[in-house]
């Protein structure tokens, strides 16, 4: 296990250097710092002075272990816009969007696995058939709409949940449910297309044929088996709900990360843009390597492998 | 054995709701077992064996629905019992299940300990010590060494044979009235599968537990089982002991059976008996007989009136172990199947010029274990030397994972030698264009359900070969194309349709025609019928050895099953861990083996002998893992034979009588039966 450990986590780290290579280098060609900081009308002496003085003179290799030094130090650097340091924007930030976050892939496990493991229990019974309508509808909504209704149903009409902010828990609760049904259809569908499968194996039956049967069948024979597939599609949509909640965040006007990515690009914030970016890779690197673990963790075959 | 009866099936039926109607599975079954017996359910495959099995303690898929007049088990009536009582008091308590495939019938995230423990503490009133030191004790009599550290393994650190063992010991755990073994030995090699079988028979005999054995191989009934219930059409057709059924069958059926495996008549017949058309669509009501239509004693009222149940020979004991349901519309037996032309004689035996020679080929894959894992050698052909005359049939034999793929994939140009050289029509395989090599030889895959591509029809894939290499336009193709599928006896109406409209059988006759239209000069054939029913590799064989004689063909016959090997073969090579261990006409082989290996294969071989029971145990352990090849000679860890040079030098090829043998002791005939497992606790893990 500890060999399978170090292995992964080996992996990560060079996943996550090359990222972070591709991420500076993109903005090395694509953009100049220097023409951002100075202003578009900027003369050109001015220009360069600004470049020689914050180092874009210095070849990129140069630059990008001077950036990837502070960068593990806890130094992003400092925004051209909000001319304070990127961490502390960012810390500011990502208290609103965890919290959305959490509160999002809870509700989607909440909905989504006891919808999928009922219709797989009983399929082509009334609840696999509303489980799956409900799928396909939730797919179809865009996040933007149900947002929109809900606030009308729930913050205007029966004023029960505030209409925007992100001041205290009652603000959460509406974007949480928008956020979380978004990812409702792709875990349910996978929980019940997985947990069919496994009632269907050979070792099922073998079980049956032991005396299991009902509530300890499934909890002692086949739940473990049927979470290796989740575990991994959790790890992805939770993934997407720290990075990608841009809509949701817009809908309800709440200051979370995916605002300041938002307003960063609008005012090319490149110190700021290019944190985030590498943010949320490690935040995808780090959940990935999070669920190969937590299956290794369960499947004996993977650990050993 | 004890006469008072342990289970009684009344007119059981099991129907599956398919799109457009219901499947009868099973229909209208009755059966009787008494304690201590073993009864042997024997059908082809959708005969409905296996459901009457699941019926029993209703296991069946969730869709299906039974009924049954009656199904006593001692003094409870099953049918009467619910979900939660059937569980908690019959299945894995006193009825305990054996399934075919052991590669996935243990949960794969759980150790052995607790799924065997489990089994027990299920059922409560037994501590978890107890169970874990029951647990211990049946490891220890399926014959797995360590038992106490093999409770902390996980299934797919053991091999085939070893996770089958775990499953009997898992049945056991209660110490059940019945067990219900489904195909136990079917995934299994031939010598794991006498291994098992005799450890069944032991333990049954052992715990005076009585035993429902199903399978399609008759071979392993006949050694098995005290009673046979034959299967047809979801129905059981003839009953009676072993010994009546298999020496004087009454149905039709059962008669046509007999006749279409190799060597149960004599092994010199040319053709296997065969058992025309398929079985019928089992949806909706069978009128008259299910049978009729392939019977070639069936009369009018066959067709007509369902056939009455016939005791036979009342007086002889009880009158209900014995009985046939047919009209019998000829008192006299044993006509019609036999196949036409006997007067053929034994084969002509051809041993022309070599086509293909291989010399000293080796293969040596680097297998390496995770990312960072090093890279260790599997020796998968250890200097490989075989000649294939023309118009011979060279059957190759050996266990799973001995090389047989390895050495035809090298022997179709599909994988290139590090060493040694093959030589196709007098030139190096190696020089000549793939194009060219795929006209000399053709194969035959034993799985006619995947060889085919789903997407195309039959006549464009029998087609196909033609069109590559540009032969003819498409009308003299498509003549080509239909002349072939007469050759192999495939109607010119499936001409247009996709394989999986056509049954398992013309699927293989489909590819048999493909391989056939280059006009090849040899076929290799891998395993070409061990995924078809008996009756159905009857035909198979049947046309293989006819489409020879016509086409004037060379087969390689890759295969495990040695009966076939019997039947057809006119030279036998045995591979042992990559290597020739011995090869020679079939008769000396089969008959005179000289090697202790060969001998060992042979003693496995399960043929039709109701007299005789299983063999004991034929060979020490396991296959050993390629990986870590013994040394010396690569045998000797399982070898009764072995002594100190065994262990230390390679033997050298000799020839003895006509064959070459590849063994220190080839010379030294054994005296009396070899006892091949000289030490109980030993059995498993032999090797290093």
């Amino acid at each position: 296990m500890l060999n399978y450990v170090m292995r992964r986590a080996l992996l990560a780290l060079l996943v996550a250097l090359t990222v972070s290579f591709g991420t500076f280098a993109l903005f090395y060609f694509a953009t100049d710092p220097a023409q951002t900081i100075a202003g578009e009308d900027a003369p050109q002496e001015m220009v360069e002075a600004i470049r020689v003085q914050y180092g874009f003179d210095r070849p990129i290799t140069v630059q990008y272990v001077d950036w990837l030094g502070g960068v593990l130090q806890g130094d992003f650097g400092q925004s051209y816009f909000w001319k304070q340091p990127v961490v502390a924007l960012i810390r500011e930030h990502a208290k609103v969007t965890l919290l959305l976050a959490f509160s999002a892939l809870a509700v989607t496990i909440l909905i989504a696995l006891p919808l999928g493991i009922s219709a797989a229990l009983r399929p082509n019974s009334w609840v696999d058939r509303f489980a799956l309508s409900t799928a396909v509808s939730a797919q179809a909504i865009p996040n933007f709409w149900l947002g929109l209704m809900l606030i009308i149903l729930f913050a205007v009409t029966f004023p029960i949940f505030p209409v925007s902010g992100d001041s205290s828990w009652r603000h959460y609760v509406l974007p949480a449910l928008v956020l979380g049904a978004s990812s409702v259809p792709a875990v349910m569908r996978l929980t019940r297309t997985g947990l069919l499968d496994v009632m269907g194996s050979d070792y099922i039956r073998t079980a049956r044929a032991k005396g299991f049967t009902g509530y300890r069948l499934i909890v002692r024979q086949a739940l473990r088996n049927a979470l290796l597939p989740i575990v991994s599609v959790l790890a992805v949509q939770l993934g997407n709900k720290l990075g990608g909640s841009i809509v949701t965040e817009s809908v309800f006007s709440m200051n979370g990360l995916g605002r300041l990515a938002v307003e960063s690009i609008f005012n090319s914030d490149i110190p700021t843009v290019q944190s985030l970016i590498l943010l949320f890779v490690l935040t995808f690197v780090l959940l990935t390597l999070a669920a190969d673990l937590i299956n290794a963790w369960l499947d004996p075959r993977i650990r050993m492998g | 054995m004890s006469t008072e009866s342990l289970l009684e099936i009344r007119d059981l039926s099991v129907t599956l709701p398919t799109d457009s109607s219901a499947l009868r599975a099973v229909r209208g079954v009755s059966l009787d077992l008494r304690r201590g017996e073993t009864l042997g359910i024997v059908g082809e495959s959708g005969s409905g064996k296996s459901m009457t099995a699941l019926a029993l303690m209703n296991l069946l898929p969730p869709a299906a629905r039974r009924q049954a007049a009656a199904i006593r088990f001692g003094d409870d009536d099953l049918t009467a019992m619910g979900e939660k009582a059937l569980a908690g008091r019959v299945r894995g308590r006193r009825i305990g299940m054996i399934f075919q495939e052991p590669m996935t019938s243990l949960n794969p995230v759980y150790t052995i300990g607790r799924q065997l423990i489990e089994t027990i503490t299920i059922h409560g009133g037994t501590s978890v010590a107890a169970a874990r030191r029951r647990a211990i004790e049946l490891l220890e009599k399926v014959g797995l060494p360590d038992p106490a550290s093999r409770l902390k393994q996980y299934p797919h650190e053991m091999s085939g044979g070893q996770r089958q063992r775990v499953m009997i010991a898992m049945a056991l755990m209660n110490e059940p009235e019945l067990l219900i073994a489904d195909e136990p030995t079917t995934a299994l090699d031939v010598t794991i599968q006498a291994q098992i079988l005799h450890l069944l028979s032991e333990l049954q005999r052992e715990l005076g537990m009585a035993m429902i054995l199903i399978t399609h191989d008759l071979g392993v009934v006949s050694r098995a089982a005290d009673r046979i219930a034959v299967m047809y059409a979801g129905d059981i057709v003839e009953t009676g002991t072993t010994e009546a059924v298999l020496s004087a069958p009454r149905h039709p059926y059962t008669q046509g059976l007999l006749e279409c495996v190799p060597g149960y008549r004599e092994a010199s017949a040319r053709r296997l008996g065969s058992i025309p058309g398929i079985v019928p669509s089992m949806t909706g009501e069978i009128r008259g007989c299910a049978f009729a239509a392939r019977c070639p004693r069936a009369v009018p009222r066959c067709h007509q009136e369902a056939p009455p149940r016939r005791p036979v020979a009342a007086g002889q004991g009880d009158a209900a172990a014995r009985g046939f349901v047919c009209h019998d519309p000829e008192e006299t037996r044993g006509l019609g199947f036999a196949g036409g032309d006997t007067g053929a004689g034994p084969a002509i035996r051809r041993g022309g010029d070599s086509v293909l020679r291989v010399d000293d080929a080796s293969c040596t894959f680097s297998v390496r274990r995770g990312l960072f894992g090093k890279r260790k050698p599997l020796r998968a052909l250890d200097r490989v030397s075989l000649d294939i005359r023309k118009g011979e049939v060279l059957a190759l034999v050996g266990e799973s994972g001995c090389g047989k793929t390895t050495l035809t994939r090298t022997i179709m140009g599909l994988q290139t030698p590090d060493a040694g050289t093959v030589t196709l029509a007098g030139r190096p395989l190696g020089e000549q264009p793939a194009r060219q090599r795929a006209r000399l030889i053709q194969p035959i895959f034993q799985d006619p359900y995947s060889s085919l591509n789903p997407r195309q029809t039959i006549g464009d894939i029998i087609r196909r070969p033609l069109v590559i290499n540009r032969l003819g336009d498409a009308r003299e193709q498509r003549a080509r194309v239909h002349r072939m599928m007469e050759y192999v006896g495939l109607p010119s109406r499936v001409f247009n349709s996709f394989p999986d409209q056509l049954s398992g059988g013309q699927r293989q006759r489909a590819a048999i025609a493909r391989a056939l239209i280059l006009d090849p000069e040899i076929v290799i054939c891998d395993e070409p019928t061990s995924a078809l029913d008996v009756s159905v590799q009857a035909q198979i064989l049947n046309l293989l050895l006819d489409l020879r004689d016509e086409l004037d063909l060379t087969y390689l016959f890759v295969t495990h099953d040695l009966s076939v090997v019997r039947h057809l073969a006119d030279r036998v090579a045995v591979m042992y861990l990559g290597e020739i261990v011995e090869c020679g006409p079939g008769e000396q082989v089969l008959n005179r083996p000289k090697h202790p290996y060969t001998r060992a294969l042979l003693d496995s071989a399960l043929s039709i002998e109701p007299a005789l029971g299983v063999p004991a145990p034929d060979l020490a352990g396991d296959f050993p893992n390629p990986m870590n090849r013994p040394s010396g000679c690569p045998f000797h860890p399982r070898c009764p034979l072995a002594d100190q040079r065994c262990r230390q030098q390679v033997p050298a090829t000799e020839t003895l009588d006509g064959t070459l043998v590849k063994c220190w002791k080839a010379d030294t005939p054994p005296s009396g039966p070899l006892d091949f497992c000289p030490d109980h606790n030993n059995k498993e893990d032999a090797a290093p």
